[in-house]
């Protein structure tokens, strides 16, 4: 056992961290939440790209540089300790593009992932629906077949970026027969097709992070269904699975938070009252840390991602909230002005949310990896 | 003893709640977050009209003379419909700390009064629809000189302004600290019992699987837990108002905050994505209760008050 870093991934590491030392943007960009932000955040893209820097876990042919997961991790943990811009592009790249690599075909990958890797198509998750939200084998839009295509009609809803996106990817019921998990089509359309009208909502913090997009008939051609039709949910579980597993939050994030924390900490003089939770927060991050090294090193060797996925999720979805509300209960008072620290917590509020609720990860965790009976519903 | 609302209190709360259940309060908030007070204004007229503002003014300067328990019931029927503008430091700490002049147009309502005491509370609420704004300093109140501001909260609704001390106008009684004190817990024992409410309805209602959400395990642990700890939060602050000792207020802060903010995470997690939304109401409350966590003190600075004022019995 050993958490030596190999030269080459070491190599990397250092290339990362000279090239964000000299290129990060100061000061922050706006909020990607606004039209504003969100061009500067694919301008980003486009400067990353140059650098062969948006996608390093892709192979090389379509402009990543085949890191490994390890080397990924080490992309990541240097990406937040510079302070780089979130990710505008993070749903087309973490879940649209593994999914592609697995189900698409070579004609889908060649068209879609350049543009994908450059931020010149920015990708939006349409999955839930307003009566499918942890329960997303209920959805109702629906794609009825029409010569060399599919009509794909219904509401899909809470799509973060769909407000600014170019184009999303969601599941269709294209057997009107079919119940739950079957008769499910995989489409990718664009956000302005005709028939697509898309209402931005504004979140917590008043800007619009999501949106909720309307189909009416929305034509989509044969070649952006991915896998076949009527196996939506098998190639679905595929990109979920990224989700939850490794890369919607890879550990460098919090490690960079907690990094913060203890700096603001030092700055308010070292309040014993929260010290515990600022090591807690540290400790955290750490265990968050190795704890996907080890993921890593098991899936190097062969091994899956299972439900193992919930157990990181429900994790660092705690870790994130537990460590802003130490940030503001350290300001006491100054707490409330609104700043980065509440723009963080806001935004940590949603962790246990998205991406699979936290009760829906401990039924996941008690069910399939503890083999508890199934509870009903 | 008798350690229970009196029926006047009952009725009391009663009648502004009716009230405010009629105000539009979230409206009234969002626009007060935008500097648009006119319907923050008016609710306020009418619950000067209920003789809110009047409650600690003494009687001979036009108030009501009452008691710190009645201020603590109309502050938790305040905090559940999430009234917005300075109703802490106008209603629970100006009568205490204002010019004797200004005790009557305090009492009727048509003077706003706000107060900023560094560090507890380092911002004047809303200076800028008060017409008397306070500054306490080393046990003195004085008038502020000058005020700049908006500084943005969490909360949209709590405009804070810093302020700059001048004419000083006497000295400033503890007393009015504690009050608002309670008055802040009051509020947060509300507001939670808002957001108790809200997430109940919602999880009886919202279905998933087939069936309501409220039907699983997690979800009623979840609403029970915050149910437990608000039921004993609100004795802490009745309590409080009955004693005015500085463990007793300091502790009805803690238990009050510490609950509500456990309601607000919770009506969130229960409501899933629809209650991170702008277009819903539950943030009003939400970003309320986490301003309202720390302001006049967060937790670990009432624990310490807690302990350094505690006699125990030895041995
Ligand atoms: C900030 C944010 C960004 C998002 N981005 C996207 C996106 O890009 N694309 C997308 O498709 N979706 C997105 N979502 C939606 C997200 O996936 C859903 O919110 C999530 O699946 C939960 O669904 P829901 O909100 O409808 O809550 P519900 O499913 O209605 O759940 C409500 C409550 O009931 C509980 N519950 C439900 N079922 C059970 C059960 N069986 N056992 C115990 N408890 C249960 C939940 O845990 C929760 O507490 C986003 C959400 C947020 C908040």
């Amino acid at each position: 056992m050993d958490l030596d870093i190999d030269e080459a991934s070491a190599a990397f590491r250092d290339e990362v961290r000279e090239w964000l030392a000299e290129h990060v943007p100061r000061p922050a960009l706006s909020s990607m939440d606004t039209a504003e932000g969100f061009a500067q955040h694919r301008e980003w893209e486009a400067k990353l790209a140059d650098a062969r820097l948006s996608v390093v876990s892709w192979p090389r042919e379509y402009t990543g540089r085949d890191a490994s997961l390890l080397q990924w991790l080490l992309f990541e943990e240097e990406y937040y300790a510079a302070g780089a811009p979130g990710r505008v592009g993070q749903n087309g790249i973490f879940m649209l593009a593994p999914t592609l690599f697995a189900h698409g075909t070579q004609e889908q990958r060649d068209r879609i992932l350049p543009p994908m890797a450059r931020g010149e198509q920015v990708w939006a998750q349409a999955w839930s629906e307003p009566e499918a939200g942890s329960d997303i084998a209920a959805l109702r839009s629906r794609a009825v077949r029409t010569d060399g295509g599919w009509l794909a009609s219904g509401a899909k809803t809470w799509s973060s970026r769909a407000a600014f996106a170019d184009r999303a990817f969601g599941l269709f019921r294209s057997d009107p027969e079919s119940q739950r998990h079957r008769g499910l089509t995989y489409l990718m359309f664009d956000l302005r097709a005709e028939g697509v009208t898309v209402r931005p909502i504004p979140q917590l913090d008043g800007e619009p992070g999501f949106a909720e997009i309307f189909l009416d008939n929305v034509l989509v051609p044969d070649t952006d269904v991915i896998g076949e039709p009527g196996e939506g949910w098998r190639v679905a579980m595929t990109t979920a699975n990224n989700e939850r597993g490794l890369s919607l939050r890879s550990p460098g994030r919090f490690l960079a938070a907690a990094d913060r924390l203890v700096t603001l900490w030092r700055e308010q003089g070292e309040p014993a009252a929260v010290a515990e939770r600022v090591a807690d927060a540290w400790i955290g991050a750490r265990a968050y840390q190795l704890y996907t090294y080890g993921t890593v090193t098991r899936l190097a060797e062969g091994g899956g991602l299972g439900p193992e996925s919930s157990v990181n999720k429900l994790f660092w979805s705690h870790l994130d909230v537990a460590l802003h509300e130490t940030a503001l209960d350290l300001l006491g008072p100054e707490g409330e002005v609104a700043g980065p620290w509440t723009d963080g917590y806001l935004f940590s509020l949603a962790g246990p949310i998205y991406g699979g609720t936290d009760q829906i990860q401990r039924n996941t965790i008690a069910e399939r990896l503890l083999g508890l009976p199934r509870e009903a519903r | 003893m008798r350690f229970a609302p009196t029926a006047e209190q009952k009725q009391f709360a009663e009648s502004l709640h009716d009230l405010l259940a009629g105000a539009d309060t979230p409206a009234a908030v969002r626009e007060w977050g935008e500097g648009r007070h006119e319907p923050g204004l008016k609710i306020w007229r009418d619950l000067a009209d209920l003789g809110v503002p009047a409650l600690l003014v003494p009687e001979r300067d036009g108030g009501l003379g009452a008691s710190a328990a009645d201020l603590v019931v109309a502050f938790e029927v305040l905090g559940y419909h999430a009234v917005p503008g300075p109703l802490v430091e106008s209603v629970a700490v100006a009568p205490r700390l204002a010019p004797r002049e200004s005790l009557p147009a305090l009492a009727s309502g048509e003077l706003l009064a706000t107060v900023a005491s560094p560090p507890l509370v380092p911002y004047a609420l809303d200076a800028d629809v008060a017409g008397l704004v306070l500054r306490v300093r080393d046990g003195g109140v004085e008038r502020a000189r000058s005020v700049a501001g908006p500084v943005r909260s969490v909360d949209a609704a709590r405009r804070l302004f810093r302020v700059r001390a001048g004419e000083a106008l006497g000295d400033a009684p503890g007393e009015a600290f504690e009050l608002g004190l309670l008055a802040v817990s009051a509020q947060l024992a509300g507001a939670g019992r808002w957001l108790l409410e809200q997430a109940s309805a919602y999880a009886r209602q919202r279905e998933q699987y087939g069936r309501a959400i409220g039907s699983f395990q997690a979800v009623k642990h979840l609403l029970a837990d915050v149910a437990t700890r608000l039921e004993l939060a609100r004795p802490l602050v009745h309590g409080a108002a009955v004693t005015m000792t500085a463990c007793d207020v300091s502790a009805a802060k803690v238990a009050a905050g510490e609950a509500a903010y456990l309601a607000a995470r919770t009506a969130l997690q229960v409501h899933g994505a629809i209650g991170y939304t702008a277009e819903h109401d539950l943030g009003l409350w939400l970003t309320r209760v986490r301003a309202l966590t720390g302001a006049w003190g967060g937790a670990a600075w009432h624990r310490a008050r807690v302990l350094a004022g505690l006699d125990v019995r030895d041995g």
